[in-house]
């Protein structure tokens, strides 16, 4: 437990080299989009992120519900770096969606399902960690963490789906090749495209194996540190 | 069965009864929600022109900002006075606690919705008496309550639980706002069912994906 774990060196190493080959991808073999030009690269950060931060919440869920059936400690601790995660990288997703917007719609902003939920979303967990500080039981803080983690989570698609019946002009890169009516900025992918895409898909999500392993183990050491602090604060009084 | 429904109508019965008393519940929500009707008439200038187009946002906004002094005043009366431990003493299923709850402040609810929207009626002379909107009222105030219940529980227990509620209720509620004031405006301009129907059918989902997540999570937030 406190030694960190060889693995997890590896881990860091490994996440380090693929980040930085995946960047270089990203700006030299990858190839420029005709219409948009360099802004269409950060495209394979935006998903990228975005996917990452949906794992985080998805952990965050699952976590949520495996607390509430055991009510083991350790589900609290990776029900919270689930969200921590999440959070971070939904931001990282929505501040590069802003800078492809701005010369590609001509707005920094617009209200589009995508965006507006995943603002929503993050709005969401903003409030799980505002209802986590505000209660210092440490049993009752993990209790309510995940039902809110459960209840949050489940709103998301029904926002998603309550702004989609407005139309939309997000274009849907994967899948149907951006042929949706009504989305700007949509192109098709060449293979060279696919193959960065897909290897910085990759990447990011053994990043996000990296930095959750390291928040858990954060947390860990976290709550031994209370421990020792309660042990050390009854010996003295 | 029967125990859950006695316990059920105990609650409700409870509430009601303390709230026939006192009055300070419905009372409070009733004038919060006629002054933020007052406030978005200068602040938006409700000519006859822009009305017809905002007259059910600004009335969902209106249920949504009262709909939160209610449910935290219904958790906080329980949480105060002990009254939730002795509650949570009794013999029997802890559920039967949440859809009691649950009711009498649906009940509340559409007390104010009651009250609200004739007087929005006489003050703007537009007809919010139409059987379509009440269903929407019904079905949005039940989604509300459903969740506003299990997450008022949850505020009144932690330390900052004022500020704490539309916090945590106002991002889960989205969805549900956003279809009820579709399908108010809906209503209000007289557009063909076809169009209103997929708004309704979110609020029927909403409203039962809440009500069942919150019966499987309530025991959670209630449990000492």
């Amino acid at each position: 437990m406190d030694a960190k774990p060889k693995l997890l060196s590896v881990l860091d190493v490994v996440t380090g080299v693929l980040m930085a080959a995946a960047t270089l991808a990203v700006f030299f073999y990858a190839p420029t989009e005709r219409v948009m030009g360099a802004v269409q690269k950060v495209f394979y950060f935006h998903v990228a992120a975005g996917w990452v931060g949906m794992l985080g919440f998805l952990a965050a869920l699952a976590a949520g519900v495996a607390y509430l059936r055991t009510h083991d400690a350790k589900w609290d601790i990776i029900g919270l770096a689930g969200v921590e995660i999440g959070m971070a990288f939904m931001l990282i997703n929505i501040v590069t969606g802003s800078i492809w917007a701005r010369p590609i719609w001509g707005a920094w902003w617009t209200w589009d399902p995508r965006l507006t939920t995943a603002t929503i979303m993050e709005l969401a967990y903003a409030a799980y960690l505002m209802l986590r500080q505000g209660i210092e039981e440490p049993d009752r803080r993990a209790r309510f963490g995940a039902v809110y983690a459960i209840v949050a989570f489940i709103s998301v698609p029904m926002t998603f789906l309550s702004i989609r019946i407005f139309r939309t002009i997000h274009p849907v890169v994967i899948g149907n090749g951006g042929d949706v009516p009504g989305a700007e900025g949509g192109f098709s992918m060449t293979p060279k495209m696919t193959q960065v895409f897909m290897f910085s898909l990759i990447t990011w999500s053994v990043l996000f194996v990296d930095i959750f392993w390291h928040r858990i183990r954060l947390g860990k050491l976290a709550n031994r540190v209370e421990q020792l602090k309660l042990k050390l604060g009854g010996r003295t009084a | 069965m029967k125990p859950f429904l006695r316990t059920m109508g105990a609650i409700v019965w409870k509430d009601l009864a303390a709230e026939w008393r006192s009055r300070e519940m419905i009372s409070g929500m009733l004038v919060f929600a006629l002054l933020v009707v007052f406030i978005f008439n200068f602040a938006l200038e409700l000519s006859p022109a822009t009305r017809s187009s905002v007259t059910a946002g600004v009335l969902w906004v209106t249920f949504a900002f009262a709909g939160t002094l209610g449910l935290n005043r219904s958790m906080a009366a329980e949480k105060d006075r002990g009254c939730l431990d002795g509650l949570l003493l009794a013999p029997v299923d802890r559920t039967a606690l949440y859809f009691g709850k649950m009711l009498s402040n649906l009940v509340f609810m559409l007390a104010v919705a009651v009250i609200v929207m004739p007087v929005y009626s006489v003050l703007y002379t537009v007809n919010l008496m139409q059987p379509g909107l009440w269903a929407v009222v019904a079905l949005g105030s039940l989604g509300y309550v459903s969740v506003g219940t299990l997450l008022a529980s949850m505020a009144v227990q932690a330390r900052t639980r004022d500020i704490l509620l539309p916090i945590l209720l106002f991002p889960v509620l989205i969805p549900l706002l956003v279809a009820a004031v579709k399908a108010s405006s809906g209503f209000l301009q007289a557009i063909p069912m076809e169009e209103i129907w997929p708004w309704l059918n979110l609020m029927i989902v909403y409203d039962v994906v809440f009500i069942s997540t919150a019966f499987m999570v309530f025991e959670a937030v209630v449990e000492e």
